[in-house]
Parts: structure tokens; sequence; C-alpha cells
């Protein structure tokens, strides 16, 4: 139960926000960093609690009928893998709010509103253990956060916020489809109707339908992780969000694309990931190169960032499609550990917008003796991002690529080159915006208290997963050893199903089952 | 984690660098170093992997032990680690071909560029190798090619260092080309006499570094030797201590440390059981151009007729280090003495548990006539030198304008070279593709949308005539293709 409480916290939250902001912006603001620390105030309990009985895989589930007609559940659980994520969605949501306590001036109530549901979406993709409320939760994340960039971002905001609309969402849908094939396929194959995850998981199919239905959830996720040739919504919308929705959008949004390949791909399709992993790598490979080149090149500070996220989410499509404990460690410890340096980087980026009133490089320069400490701040993100040992990029990223070189020398190697890319646009960042000359003649104020607080807690974080992962490792160990026992199990288990051998018969063979599905409707 | 404080190091440099944030080519130079470093520790890094994988630990210990046991000497994974390793070595202590970020990281402020770069961390990758000695053992060809590659730094940089104007430059060339000398033991398996010349020239490396800063400092930051001058009365601490470090540097025989520490590495190049007539030869003609850019450097800047006035005699605190590292510079090689001259083998025990000691067979009754003619080597060096830039003689002028000298003065062009081929096409590269081109494909997308939009809402004209045309043409098409069919 505490799980829906999770949710409706939030969302109820986010109603009252809505309803206080119209007459002080200052009480919704208040109501809504609450609600998000409740939140991670359950949850950081689960987390200190979570030693004592480390071997259950579930700490938490609750699941009751909602649409029994069609095997519809609201069934959510938590794991290592969903605490982790969680804890990363309340912490970066605390931080969103506090970023945009002065940014935020017309309408506050209703950003709020949509920080709120966003946060809610994301927190229900993480729990939800059914793929319809999957889905719907997948949605509810979604417009809020069109709202947010198309209300509150900066002069190129509709576009972006279309552009980021029709490629989620056209990626969405293709997954809604592959759900209900999954949905179909698993019914008419075992009998039962059921959107469960946990009976989806062991669905019997033969390899064409797998590899098709795999295409489906995979279009969703690689968009939203995203992937090369998918990535080019993300410049956009990053750039032209506020900075708590760039925040939002880089530090959680991509991750529940890495998050729906660890639970969804791996374990419910393992032999046509298998089979997908060579190109798996290759996209991931090239996403390390080119996000870092396009980093390069860029002379938008927000839209430079943004591409560091292309450059390090490549890392981890190429860890999960490793398939070994040590590159799914160097998965999650990614997902947390961009989500704490690419979301710095962004505020860092939202304050000095905030001062200058520019995002361009050419008009910075110099800023080192101005803001001393948001440069020093700003060193430690932009070493973080180039995986300096210490900090917590790095130890996602050696475990990661030492998770792959165990299958794939080649793909290795390749990556590590990708690790000096990432240090010369890394470089930059620092180079162009605090050394070298100065270019305008500006006076700035350095952090101030409630931005120090911010960024000084992300500092502690980043430093703490450098120095001491192991508690993340440990916390996510049962449900990556489950992923992987669960793919090597059912890729053991001679699937008693006819292989489609050619697209006829496959046709015919889903005109059946559409049969039944009327029968049982 | 080795790898931990071996970034932790490239960092500091980096920061200590561009410490001088102001001036663009401090912030260039630093991420240049950064830079060419990171591509080492790349290869190092999936050195380490390749270890990991096959040991399954990353510790020192249990890898060497292990390595041992499972690797056959010159086995290809054993070949292929160490290759690897060596290019992070390579990356950090600025050996061919990952030397050129080393002369510009010198813009840094000198205490630092005394103390980081020349005397710690360009000999981490020294270190590193001496450290996984027993790895490197097992590789052969690898140990063959260290020595060929710190014979060839230690010759390229002392040519580089000879026609340098700027006085740090001077000393980061010779830098290089000390470590060249580490390398060049290394790689003959000279375990200890690495380490031993290692520590030696640190102390008078760092001295020189001390030197050179102090002279900059009081001359009102002039860094060219030709505009100095004259400064031996007027300093004439600095002077002395720095003709100490300068000696050692040059290895003049028996008085300084420097001469101790070479000799041991010339003489185990040309006697150990992968050492060479070509390494020994390299080896010492890459030490008569030590002394010969050395006591250049000294008759230039403390010599000849007076050019600018420094500033003040140099504080307490400055002289104080100077004076500790001259005196260690010159009984520092008294630790660790050669067979003939005295049984003193301090330093070569202390490292015994360590690094396996050095068979070198039964040569060493000519021990005595490789020192000569280091010593010879030596002196000659200061002679030519005192002959060419305190006499001034036709030759310096001449070459000093030659095409040769320029080629030497920028490194061999190795910089050019990266220029061109490296960093040309990478920045042309992602400068055309900056907008990027896949984006480009999903306008046309929503274009072509939004063309078909306009396209079919112009047929609801609302024109009756139109339709009723458009109705007719569809069904005269149609019936056409029924029936054809």
């Amino acid at each position: 139960m505490i799980l829906l409480y999770l949710i409706i916290i939030l969302m109820t939250g986010g109603a009252i926000a809505w309803i206080t902001g119209k007459w002080s912006p200052i009480t919704s603001r208040y109501i809504s960093i609450a609600a998000v620390f409740i939140d991670f105030i359950i949850v950081l309990m689960f987390y200190f609690r979570q030693g004592i009985n480390s071997e259950k895989i579930w700490m938490a589930e609750y699941n009751i009928n909602w649409i029994p007609r069609f095997g519809i559940n609201l069934h959510l659980a938590m794991d290592g893998l969903s605490l982790l994520l969680l804890l990363l969605t309340f912490f970066i949501g605390i931080i969103a709010i506090l970023i945009s306590w002065n940014e935020i001036k017309i309408n506050t109530g209703f950003f709020h509103f949509n920080i709120l549901w966003i946060l809610a979406g994301i927190t229900g993709v993480f729990l939800s253990m059914d793929l319809f409320l999957f889905y719907f939760f997948w949605e509810v994340m979604l417009i809020p956060m069109y709202f947010l960039i198309g209300i509150w971002g900066h002069d190129n905001r509709i576009y972006a916020s279309y552009k980021f609309f029709i490629f989620t969402q056209a990626s969405g849908l293709l997954m809604f489809l592959a759900i209900l094939g999954l949905y179909l396929v698993h019914g008419s194959n075992t009998g039962t109707y059921t959107f469960d995850y946990m009976q989806l998981i062991n669905t019997p199919m033969g390899s064409a339908m797998e590899m098709l239905l795999m295409c489906g959830f995979l279009a969703a996720f690689l968009v939203k992780l995203p992937v090369v040739p998918f990535h080019s919504w993300l410049p956009d919308a990053h750039s032209e969000a506020p900075t708590a929705g760039s925040l939002i959008l880089a530090s959680l949004m991509l991750k529940t694309g890495a998050y729906g390949l660890l639970r969804f791909i791996v374990p419910i399709f393992p032999n046509a990931a298998a089979s997908f992993a060579p190109a798996g790598m290759v996209l991931g490979v090239v996403g390390i190169m080119y996000g870092a080149k396009l980093a390069f090149s860029q002379t938008d500070l927000k839209r430079l960032v943004a591409y560091t996220s292309v450059n390090h989410m490549g890392f981890i499509i190429l860890g999960v499609f490793a398939f070994n404990e040590i590159a799914y460690q160097g998965v999650i410890m990614q997902i947390i550990a961009h989500g704490i340096s690419t979301g710095a980087l962004f505020i860092i980026a939202g304050q000095l917008y905030e001062r200058m009133h520019t995002r361009d490089l050419k008009n910075m320069g110099g800023l080192w003796n101005q803001i001393p400490v948001m440069g020093g701040i700003g060193m430690v993100f932009v070493m973080a991002s180039l995986g300096l040992p210490g900090l917590g990029n790095f130890i996602a990223e050696f475990l990661t690529l030492s998770g792959v070189f165990k299958s794939s020398i080649l793909f290795a190697c390749l990556a590590s080159v990708g690790l000096i890319a990432g240090t010369i646009y890394a470089l930059r960042i620092m180079q162009k915006v605090f050394f070298g000359k100065q270019n305008s003649g500006l006076k700035m104020k350095d952090l101030s208290l409630r931005e120090s607080i911010v960024l000084g807690a992300m500092v502690i974080v980043i430093v703490y997963l450098g120095l001491f992962p192991q508690s993340v490792i440990n916390t996510a160990k049962p449900s990556v050893l489950k992923t992987l026992n669960n793919k090597e199990q059912s890729m053991k288990t001679v699937r008693n199903m006819p292989e489609y051998k050619s697209f006829d018969k496959f046709l015919n063979q889903e005109a059946g089952n559409s049969d039944k599905y009327k029968r049982v409707l | 984690m080795l790898y931990l404080g071996w970034e932790g190091v490239g960092l500091c440099s980096y920061l200590l660098i561009g410490l001088w944030y102001r001036d663009p080519v401090n912030g260039t130079a630093a991420r240049k170093a950064f830079i060419v470093t990171r591509i080492g520790d790349t290869s190092m890094i999936i050195g380490l992997f390749l270890l990991f994988i096959s040991f399954n630990t990353l510790n020192i210990e249990s890898l060497t032990h292990q390595a041992q046991l499972k690797w056959s000497p010159g086995s290809h994974l054993a070949v292929i680690s160490a290759v690897l390793l060596l290019g992070g070595a390579l990356g950090k202590s600025a050996q061919l071909p990952l030397q050129t970020w080393l002369p510009d990281a010198m813009a840094g402020p000198s205490p630092v560029s005394a103390l980081i770069h020349a005397a710690t961390m360009v000999t981490a990758g020294v270190y590193l190798i001496a450290r996984l000695n027993v790895l490197f053992s097992l590789a052969p060809v690898v140990m063959t090619g260290i020595a060929i590659i710190g014979a060839a730094t230690l010759f390229i940089a002392g040519f580089s260092a000879l026609t340098q104007h700027d006085l740090k430059r001077v000393l980061a060339y010779s830098t290089i080309s000390q470590i060249g000398y580490m390398f060049l033991a290394l790689g003959v398996g000279a375990w200890s006499a690495a380490i031993f010349h290692f520590m030696i020239h640190a102390f008078f490396k760092a001295l020189l570094f001390l030197g050179a800063g102090s002279v900059i400092l009081l001359l009102h930051e002039e860094h060219d030797m030709f505009k100095m001058g004259g400064l031996r009365k007027k300093l004439p601490v600095v002077f002395i201590t720095f003709l100490i470090g300068g000696a050692s540097l040059s290895a003049l025989p028996l008085i300084t440390a420097g001469f101790y520490s070479k000799d041991q590495i010339l003489w185990l190049a040309w006697s150990s059981g992968m050492g060479s007539k070509w390494l020994w030869l390299a080896g010492i003609s890459g030490a008569f151009i030590t002394s010969l850019y050395t006591f250049r450097m000294i008759f230039l800047t403390f010599f000849g007729e007076l050019k600018i006035q420094p500033e003040h005699k140099p504080g307490l605190l400055m002289t104080i280090p100077l004076i500790t590292l001259a005196a260690l510079s010159i009984t520092g090689g008294f630790i660790e003495l050669p067979e003939n001259i005295g049984p003193v083998h301090l330093f070569s025990k202390l490292l015994t548990p360590l690094l396996p000691s050095i068979n070198i067979g039964d040569k060493e009754t000519t021990e005595w006539v490789f020192q000569i003619i280091s010593a010879i080597v030596s002196i000659g060096g200061i002679w030519l030198a005192w002959l060419f830039f305190y006499k001034k003689s036709a030759f310096t002028v001449s070459f000093g304008k030659s095409r040769l000298s320029n080629f030497f003065y920028e490194g061999w062009g190795f910089d050019r070279i990266y220029n061109i081929f490296i960093v040309t096409p990478v920045v042309w590269l992602s400068e055309i593709n900056k907008k990027d081109f896949i984006d480009k494909f999903y306008t046309y997308v929503a274009m072509a949308t939004v063309f078909f939009n306009k396209m079919l809402s112009r047929t609801q004209n609302g024109k009756l005539r139109w339709y009723v045309t458009i109705l007719t043409a569809g069904i005269v098409i149609l019936l056409t293709i029924m029936l054809s069919i």
C-alpha cells in the first residue's frame, strides 16, 4: 500500500499546489517540496532497512484488481533497482523544485502541478508490474513535460515541445502495440489473458514473434534513452526547457528508457535481445562517439550538455547488451551518476543563464574570478562527466566497460576511445566558461545559499558514489542477478512453439489469436 | 586502485597548469596535457580490463603472482597487456610518441612545474613499469620496445633542448630526455638503476626548476635565455646551486650524483642480458648532448654581459630549498656506488625485496673503461658548450638560423604532424556536422507532412464543380484499371 501512497502523495500534492498557487505562489512551492520530501523519506527508510532481509527480491508489493475483465491489475512492486531509481527520482525532484524557486514567476501553481505529476509518472513507471499500468504512467509523465517545455521554456520552446511530444508519443504507441501483442500472444498460448509482468515474463513465443514484439518495446526505450539516430528531439527539448525541465529530462526521464531495457527487454525477450546484441552494441558505440563529437562542436552551453547525455547513454545501451553482472552494475551506476552529474551541469547552465541571460559560450569565459564557488563546483561535475576516478561516473564507466570487455573486446576498446572524446568536450566546457579571457563586463553574484545547498548536496552524492559504490552495488545485486538468471533460464528451456517460417503463416497465427480474443470478449 | 591516484595526478596537473587562467595559451596547454595523457590512460585502462578479465583482480601483488603462474614468457596475452600498460606510462611520462604535452605544460608557475612535472608526476610511468616488472619481464618484445623508445626519446628530446630559447622549455625537454634514460634502464631490465636515476633526477631537476624559476621571476618574467646573461655576480647563490644542478644533470664525473646514476644505466645498457651496443651508443651520445645543452643554458644565463638588471636578491624562503636540493644533488649519488669504486649499495638493498636484481655476467672487469668514456663525454660536452656559447663561434650563429635548428626547436615536428593528421580532421568533422545531419531527416519528414497536409487541404476548397470533376475522373480511372485486369 505504501507504494501506492508514494504516487498518491505526489498527485494530490500537485493538485493542491495548483489550487493554492492561484493565491500564494510561495505556499505552492512549500506544498510541493513537502510532498516530494515525504516520498524521499519513505524511500530512504526502505533503503536503510533493506540490509536486514536482502535475500528477498521484492521489498514491497501491492496488487489489487483494477479491470479484471481484461486482466489488468493495479500491481506495484519495488526491488533494489526500483529503490535506487526512486531515490534518484525524489532527490532530483526536490532539487528541481528548489532550483526553480526564483526562476519561475508565472503560473507557479501550474508549474508545480506539472513537476509533481511528472514525478508521479516516473515513480509509477519504476514501480509498475502491470504492463497496462506501465503504459499509463509512461503517458502520464509525458504530457506535463510537454507543458513544462511549452509554457516555461526559452525562445524556441513551441518547436521543441512539439518535437519532444511527437518523438516520444510515436515511439510510445509502438510500445503500446507491442504490449497488446504480448498480451494476445500470452493469452493464446497459455489461456490466461493478463497484463501482469510476472506472468508475461515467461511467455512462450516463436522467435520471429519475439523479435517483432521486442522491436516495439525497443522503439520506445531507444527513443527515450536516446540512441543515435533517434536522439534529435533531445538537444532541442533540453536546451529549450526551463532548468527544472532539463534537469528532470536528463536525470530522470532518460533513465526510464534505461530502466525499460533492463526490466522488460532482457527478461521478456531474452532470445531476441541476444540476437539484437551486436546491433545494440554498435548503437552504443555510435552514440558514444557521435554524442561526443556533437557536444564538442556546440556553442550553446545547454545543447552541449544535452549532447553529453547522448554520449553517456551510449555506455548504458552498450552495457545492457553485454549481458553480465558487472556490466549491469555499471549501467545502474551510470544511471544514477549521470543523473547527478549531468543534472548539476544543467543547473549550472541555468544559473549562468539567470545571471548572464545567454547560453552562448562565446559570451562567457574567464568567469572563475567572479564566481569561484560555482567554478569549483562546475569543475567537479565536468570532471565527473569525463569520468575522473573518485567520482561516481568513473565507477560506472569502469564497471560497464569491464563488463563489456568480457563479452566483446572490440566494442570495449572502441568505447574506451570514447573516453578520450569525452575528455575533449568536457574540458572545453571548463575552458570556455570559466577559464580564458573574460568576454562580458557583467558583474555577477556567486552562488546564493539555496544554490550552494543544492549543488553541495549533489557534490556530496557524486563523491560518495565514487568512493563508496558498494552500497549501491549491494542494493542492485538481487535484481541484477534475477534479470540475468531469468534470461539464462528462458534461453535454456526449449520453447515448444512452432517457428514462424513465413510471414503468411505468421499472419494466420495472428488472425487466430484475434479470433480468440473476440471470443474472450 | 592504482588508476585512481593515476588520474588524480592528471587532474592536479591540469588545475596547476590552468591556474593562470587568464592567459589563453595556458588554458590550451592544460587541455593538451590532460588530453594527451588521457590517451595514454585509455590504453592503460584497456590493459587493466585485460588483466582484470584474466586474473579477476587488480591487486598488484596477487596480479603479479598469478601472472607468473599462468602466463608463459612471450605469450600473446602478456605482450598485449604489457603494450597497453606501456601506453599509459608513455602518456604520463611524456615519452615518444606522446611527449608533446610536456614542453607546453611548462607554462605553469615554476615551483609547480618543478615539483609536479619534473620530480613526481612524469616519473609515474617509470614507477608503473618498475612496479609491474614481473608482468613486463614476461613480454621481452615489449621490454626491447621500451629500451628503444627510451633511447630514441632521450636523443630527440636532447636535440630539441639544444635549440630552445625559453629557459623552462630547455628544462622541459631535458626532463623528457632524462626520463628517456629511465625507460632505457627499464627496457634492459635494470629496474633499480631506473628508480635510482628517478630519485637523483628528482633532486637536481627540482633544483634546476627552482633556480630557473627564481631567475625568471627576478628578471620580470623574462623567459628568453638570449636576453639574460651575466647573472653570475648578481645572484651568486642561484648561480652556484644552478651550476651544481647542471653539473649533476650533465653527469660530471665523481662529484655529482647524476654521474653515478646515469653511469649505472649506461653500463647496464651495454652489459645486461638485454642490452646492446646500439642502446649504449644512443645513451652515450645523449649524455654528450645533455652536457652540451646544460652548459649552453648556464653560459647564456649566468656568463657574458649583464643584459637585464635583476630586481633584488632571492629571499631566504627560496635560498633554503635551493641549497638543500643542491646538497642532495651532490651527495645523493653516494648511497649507491659502482662496484669498482666502492662497495656501497644502500639503494639497491632497499629495493631488492621488490625489484629483481640484474644479471650482468662476467663483463664486470671492463666497467671502468665505460666510466672513463662517460666522463670524457661529459666534460667534452661542457668544453664544446664553452666554445660555442661562451666564445660565440660563427658556427653557433649560423646553425641557430638554419632550418635544422628550427626543426629541433619545434620538437621534431611532432606537434605539426598531430595537428595535421589528428586535430584538424577532428575539428573539421565536428564543424561540418554542427547542426547534426540526422536531425535534417526528421525535418524533412515534418516538411513532407506539412506539404501533404497543404495539398490535401487544397482539395477541400468547397467548390462543388471541382468535387464532381475529381469524382468522375476517379471513377473513370478505376473503371479503366478494373476493365484492363
